[in-house]
This record gives structure tokens, C-alpha cells and sequence, in this order.
């Protein structure tokens, strides 16, 4: 079994007009048993930029601390908070340094960059940075996102049409996937507010 | 595996009590369990530790807490636990019967239902248990759940 299907993981990012929306599932398992249903993959960077951390428990939390300390340590030296794509770069980086023993996570980076345009994007396990338009996909569950996804997504939605579309592209792929589910986490961010819910899927 | 264990709880036990020296206050349970990860995470990819941990902890704001730590690092908190080819029955059990709030004669019925079971279906079980409660009076052995009394020459 691959190291990446150790835990089971399921990350979606969704671009939307004038915001974006982030979502994964919340199961934390190990090979065919299931640990805990209450996992978070996503974190706040800062109120515009948020970061999911698919694969790899372990390494997630190892590089979510890394990337959190050198975010706190960015705010400190520049009085400001980091643009997403310069964000990206930093994830890029802190991945492609152990290139040769990799961290085995995939993360996937949502934010609103200036006036308010949203990015997202995702990269492999040694900083491969993928740049998308309309959505980015990682973890177990990936291949089912990218079918739900291009099948769901239409361009310039509204937040509470997001919310719906990116729900049901999750919970629809995660269904298909015996390591990821359990419920769903998703995050929709505009530029005056951030929305959290928490999904109620198929509980196995 | 056992020379692992012994060791790094060992290590893991001082390094806490330390702390306690040094700052004049306790470690929190939170705060114990992540440094315990810090020191899985960074001998993962030198020397791993084959160590796998549940931590168990009372802190007087926050009340009781257990942490589930792998041997990979991997950190979780979480309200019922279980480590082992006995974990797929336990957490079965603790899945059907543990309810939040429950009593300490309660937990302790859930524990000795998951030893029956343990005793029952495994067919490398374990001869004996050690029950230990964690409080706000402290951690202490609670009772022993023997089916094979030690040798008294031994």
C-alpha cells in the first residue's frame, strides 16, 4: 500500500466570483481502520489564505507547524500578512528542500489575493505547483474529486451556490473512496466574511 | 517494541518532570502530548521510535483529556482510544457503549467488557490487564484483571 493511502484524505478547493471555497473530509484512519471521524485537514493562514494538507498525518502536521512558523515569523519581520501566491512559493520550497526524502503530503492552498481576485492551487509531495482556475483536487479521493468537480463546476458562482456545488462534488467522491468521508469540513471565505460547515455525509 | 518503550517513556516521563522543575508548573496534557510527537516526529526519519502512545491526562481547566499518538507521529485528540490487533474489538465496543459523561463504575464496566472480548476473540491475548484512573487526585492503578496469577518464586 502506498504511503500516501496510509490515513485517507479527501481536499477540494473551488474558485467562485469574488470568493472561494475549501472543503475535506474528516475521517483519520489507518490502513482499514478508522481512528478518529473529527480530523481537520484545513487550516487558517490568516483571515484571506487557507491551507489543506492532504496524505501523510504525520507529515501534514509536521509541515502545517513549519509553514505556521515561518507565516508568524513573515508577519512579524513585514507587518503584513502573506499574499496566497507568495504562500504557495513558501510551500513550494519548505516540499522541494527534502526532495530526496520527501514530506508525503499534498497541499492544497486557497485564498483572495489583491482586490479580492480568489486563487487557489495544489502541489505534489516534493512543491510542484499546480495553478487552477477552477478547482484543485488532492488526497485519496482525488481522481473521484476531479470527476465531480468537472462535471459540477460553473464559473462565477455566488457563495451559498458554491457552498452547494463543492458539498455535493465532495461528499459525492468520498463515497466512492473506502479511506476518506465520514462527514466533510468546508470553509467558504469572501472578503468581508468566513463561513464554516460541517458536512453530514455517509458515516462509513 | 519493548526496548523502545521502556526507553523513550522513560525519556518522555523525565523531560516532563523537568519542565515542572525548571517553570515551577506542570506541563498541560496538550502540551505534553505535542512535545511527545515533536520527539516521534524528529527521530521518524533518523531512528524511528516503534513506540505507539495514548495519553491520558487531567488539567484543572480543562478536565480530563486523552491524545492518540502513533508511531509515526501522527497526533490526534480523542475521547476513546485503543493501540494493537485488540483494538479492532475494543474500539467496537467502546464504540457501541461509550457515551460522553459516563461514570467511573460506568468506564469501568466498558473496560472490563472490552478485556471479555479481548480474552474471548484473540487468540494471542494477553493473560493479564492493569486498570489505572487518571483524576484530578492524580493517576493511580485502579485494580488488575488477572487470569494468570504471577509465580510467587518468581
Amino acid at each position: 500500500m502506498s504511503i500516501f493511502e496510509y490515513n485517507g484524505s479527501a481536499l477540494v478547493a473551488m474558485v467562485g466570483k469574488n470568493c472561494f471555497a475549501i472543503a475535506s473530509d474528516r475521517r483519520l484512519g489507518v490502513q482499514l481502520q478508522t481512528i478518529a471521524t473529527d480530523f481537520q485537514r484545513i487550516s487558517k493562514v490568516h483571515d484571506r489564505l487557507f491551507i489543506g494538507l492532504s496524505g501523510l498525518a504525520t507529515d501534514a502536521q509536521t509541515l502545517h507547524q513549519r509553514l505556521m512558523f515561518r507565516h508568524k515569523l513573515y508577519q512579524l519581520r513585514e507587518e503584513r500578512d502573506m499574499k496566497p501566491e507568495t504562500f504557495a512559493s513558501l510551500v513550494s520550497a519548505l516540499l522541494y528542500e527534502k526532495r530526496f526524502g520527501p514530506y508525503f503530503c499534498q497541499p492544497v492552498i486557497a485564498g483572495l489575493s489583491d482586490d479580492d481576485k480568489p486563487f487557489i492551487c495544489t502541489t505534489d509531495s516534493i512543491g510542484a505547483k499546480e495553478l487552477a482556475k477552477d478547482f484543485v483536487v488532492a488526497g485519496t479521493a482525488g481522481d473521484s474529486l476531479y470527476g465531480a468537480c468537472e462535471a459540477m463546476f460553473k464559473p462565477d458562482m455566488e457563495p451559498e451556490e458554491l457552498f452547494e456545488t463543492l458539498s455535493q462534488a465532495l461528499l459525492a467522491s468520498v463515497d466512492r473512496d473506502c479511506l476518506s468521508g465520514w462527514g466533510g469540513h468546508i470553509y467558504i471565505v469572501t472578503p468581508t466574511e468566513v463561513k464554516e460547515c460541517t458536512l453530514k455525509g455517509r458515516m462509513d | 517494541e519493548i526496548g523502545c518503550r521502556v526507553q523513550f517513556t522513560e525519556y518522555i516521563q523525565k523531560n516532563v518532570a523537568l519542565y515542572q522543575f525548571r517553570n515551577g508548573i506542570p506541563l498541560t496534557t496538550a502540551a505534553a502530548a505535542n512535545f511527545t510527537r515533536g520527539e516521534l516526529a524528529t527521530a521518524l526519519r533518523k531512528n524511528p521510535y516503534q513506540v505507539n502512545v495514548l495519553m491520558a491526562g487531567y488539567d484543572k481547566e480543562i478536565g480530563p483529556s486523552l491524545y492518540y499518538i502513533d508511531y509515526i507521529a501522527t497526533l490526534h485528540k480523542v475521547d476513546r482510544g485503543a493501540f494493537g490487533y485488540g483494538s479492532y474489538f475494543c474500539l467496537a465496543m467502546m464504540d457501541r457503549h461509550y457515551h460522553s459523561g459516563m461514570t467511573v463504575e460506568e468506564a469501568i464496566d466498558l473496560v472490563d467488557k472490552c478485556i471479555l472480548e479481548i480474552r474471548s476473540r484473540l487468540v494471542v491475548a494477553p493473560p493479564n490487564f492493569v486498570i489505572k484512573i487518571v483524576d484530578k487526585d492524580g493517576a493511580r492503578e485502579y485494580a488488575w484483571r488477572e487470569s494468570v496469577k504471577p509465580d510467587a518464586t518468581a
